[in-house]
């Protein structure tokens, strides 16, 4: 299958490639999939006192459209609130990338890995974790 | 050099120039039916394949009678396994293969247990190859038929097939082997190994797509199959439908070039497939999977930790390889080959499988190595996974959230 010119340009020219410092309370880290299944992303995101997320970076073991829709997502998430970063849905993603029916899987573990990270957010500073609904798999 | 670089020759190979040669006076002006023998365009026809048939057998080691012409390996498959099924029910109903063997193997046992066979799934060692032991601890009465394949399309291990042949034969059964990915790459003889039926096709060894070849054994025992095909009783009643004339002529001249040229393109290669292996091999976390002795000269099947395959082959964009990983919502689940190895589903992720040609060069290899090892690297830079064997986590004790 070939891949989508936008799929090709993130796999190429990754955004936010990196790691932020897990232990930091202004950061929070989502990891979501497993080796077993041939994809694994790791995105993290730092939020200031304004409650608004001005870094994000990503490392994504996976095909090429698992580590674009994480570097998209990561691209999407900077300079938003956690409150907007919530309302990303993985078919935003799919649209973006085109990602074709076979591969929306992997922006539903970007959508997964947002989601994720925010909460380790809220639960490091106090908040309740958001329920979040039952991954599309 | 031209881009991209076709390292993928177990999928298919180029035709190979004097092939099609070969084919195109078959294609235009002796187009006739090969079937018809009342007038020179059949007459023609008939030698083309008469000459190719001839070649096919030589390459083999056998009798051109034994030679039935299918539209390739998957039909030659499906003809010896269903046809022995068939032809030998009253003889008993149990038929032996293993794990690893090809698709059209496997779905035609499938298929033919719901016609009520039995059918053992041998599993494989570590290194690929079956274990002659648990076989001969799997022979019946009941056993008509064992099916193992020669070399394997994906990891390259050649089996111990003159050893399944001798157990089989000690049983009374017959032995069967898919030997697409071997016949061509390394000698083949069906009397020296004891091969009663053998599956082969013409596009794994620079021959067109579209054509194959079922031997079926005359002698001691003489072998017989049932027709799955019915119609005009072409090839001696097993498989019916007018000959395909341009690509039976192009089947022989690829055997014959195989057999003329098989003992010093096999040397080359496996110095190629050495080469690129042995440069991968030093990089971090890399595994070979299979036996690397008893293996095909042309194939190497890796394995890079950490990274994942479908991910790995974009950034070696390239170079035209083939992964164990297949990163699709229908099918999340990699190789079964590899996982028949007993890999890890991760490792079976991770694999890149080389397979070299004819027409493969050492500069290319040089190429291909300095591209793998720059997109190792890169793809390794992008994993939360080397990142964490890197700091020494261990990845087998982290509740995944599988998916």
């Amino acid at each position: 299958m070939a891949y989508s010119e936008k799929v090709m340009e993130h796999y190429t020219n990754p955004r936010n490639v990196g790691t932020l410092d897990k232990n930091s309370k202004s950061v929070g880290t989502g990891l979501v999939g497993a080796p077993e299944c041939g994809d694994v992303m790791r995105l993290q995101i730092e939020v200031d006192e304004n409650n608004v997320i001005v870094d994000a970076k990503f490392k994504t073991f996976g095909c090429g459209s698992a580590i674009a829709s994480s570097s998209l997502a990561t691209e999407w998430l900077k300079g938003k609130t956690v409150d907007e970063a919530m309302t990303i849905d993985n078919m935003d993603i799919v649209e973006e990338l085109a990602l074709p029916p076979v591969k929306i899987h992997c922006s539903v573990l970007a959508e997964d890995a947002i989601k994720s990270a925010i909460n380790d957010y809220r639960v490091k500073n106090g908040m309740e974790p958001i329920e979040l609904a039952k991954s599309h798999h | 050099m031209e881009f991209p670089i076709y390292l993928d020759n177990n999928a298919t190979t180029p035709l190979d120039p004097r092939v099609l040669e070969a084919m195109l006076p078959y294609l235009t002006s002796k187009f006739g039916n090969a079937a018809s023998r009342n007038h020179a365009f059949g007459w023609v026809a008939e030698e083309g394949v008469d000459y190719a048939r001839e070649q096919a057998a030589k390459l083999i080691g056998c009798s051109d009678k034994e030679i039935i012409f299918t539209s390739g390996a998957t039909e030659a498959d499906n003809l010896g396994i269903k046809g022995v099924f068939e032809m030998y029910q009253e003889k008993g109903n149990h038929i032996i293969t293993a794990t690893t063997e090809h698709k059209a193997v496997l779905d035609t046992c499938k298929h033919l247990e719901k016609l009520g066979a039995k059918v053992t799934y041998l599993k494989v060692k570590e290194d690929g190859l079956i274990d002659l032991a648990e076989l001969e601890a799997a022979m019946t009465e009941q056993t008509i038929l064992v099916t193992i394949m020669y070399g394997n399309n994906e990891i390259g291990v050649i089996q111990p097939v003159k050893e399944i042949a001798a157990v089989a034969h000690k049983y009374g059964a017959l032995f069967m082997t898919d030997a697409t990915q071997a016949v061509g790459k390394i000698p083949v003889d069906v009397n020296a190994d004891g091969i009663d039926l053998m599956a082969f096709s013409a596009h794994k060894m620079y021959g067109p797509k579209g054509v194959g070849v079922l031997y079926v054994r005359r002698k001691n025992p003489r072998v017989k199959v049932t027709a799955q095909m019915d119609g005009g009783g072409h090839e001696r009643g097993m498989r019916s439908g007018t000959l395909n004339v341009p690509g039976i002529v192009g089947l022989g001249k690829a055997c014959e070039l195989c057999r003329l040229e098989m003992d010093e393109e096999a040397k080359r290669l496996s110095k190629l497939r050495d080469k690129l292996e042995s440069a991968l091999i030093v990089l971090e976390e890399s595994y070979v999977n299979g036996n690397t002795e008893h293996r095909l000269p042309h194939v190497s099947n890796i394995s890079f930790k950490y990274v994942e395959g479908e991910g790995l082959m974009m950034a070696m964009k390239d170079l035209a390889v083939s992964s164990g990983s297949a990163c699709t919502s229908a099918s999340l689940e990699p190789s079964y080959v590899l996982k028949s190895l007993g890999l890890s589903d991760d490792l079976a992720h991770s694999s890149i499988r080389f397979g070299l040609g004819r027409f493969t060069t050492e500069e290319e290899i040089d190429y291909a190595i300095e591209n793998t090892k720059k997109a190792v690297n890169h793809l390794r830079d992008l994993s939360p996974l080397w990142e964490m064997f890197k700091e020494g986590i261990d990845l087998s004790k982290i509740e995944w959230a599988e998916h």
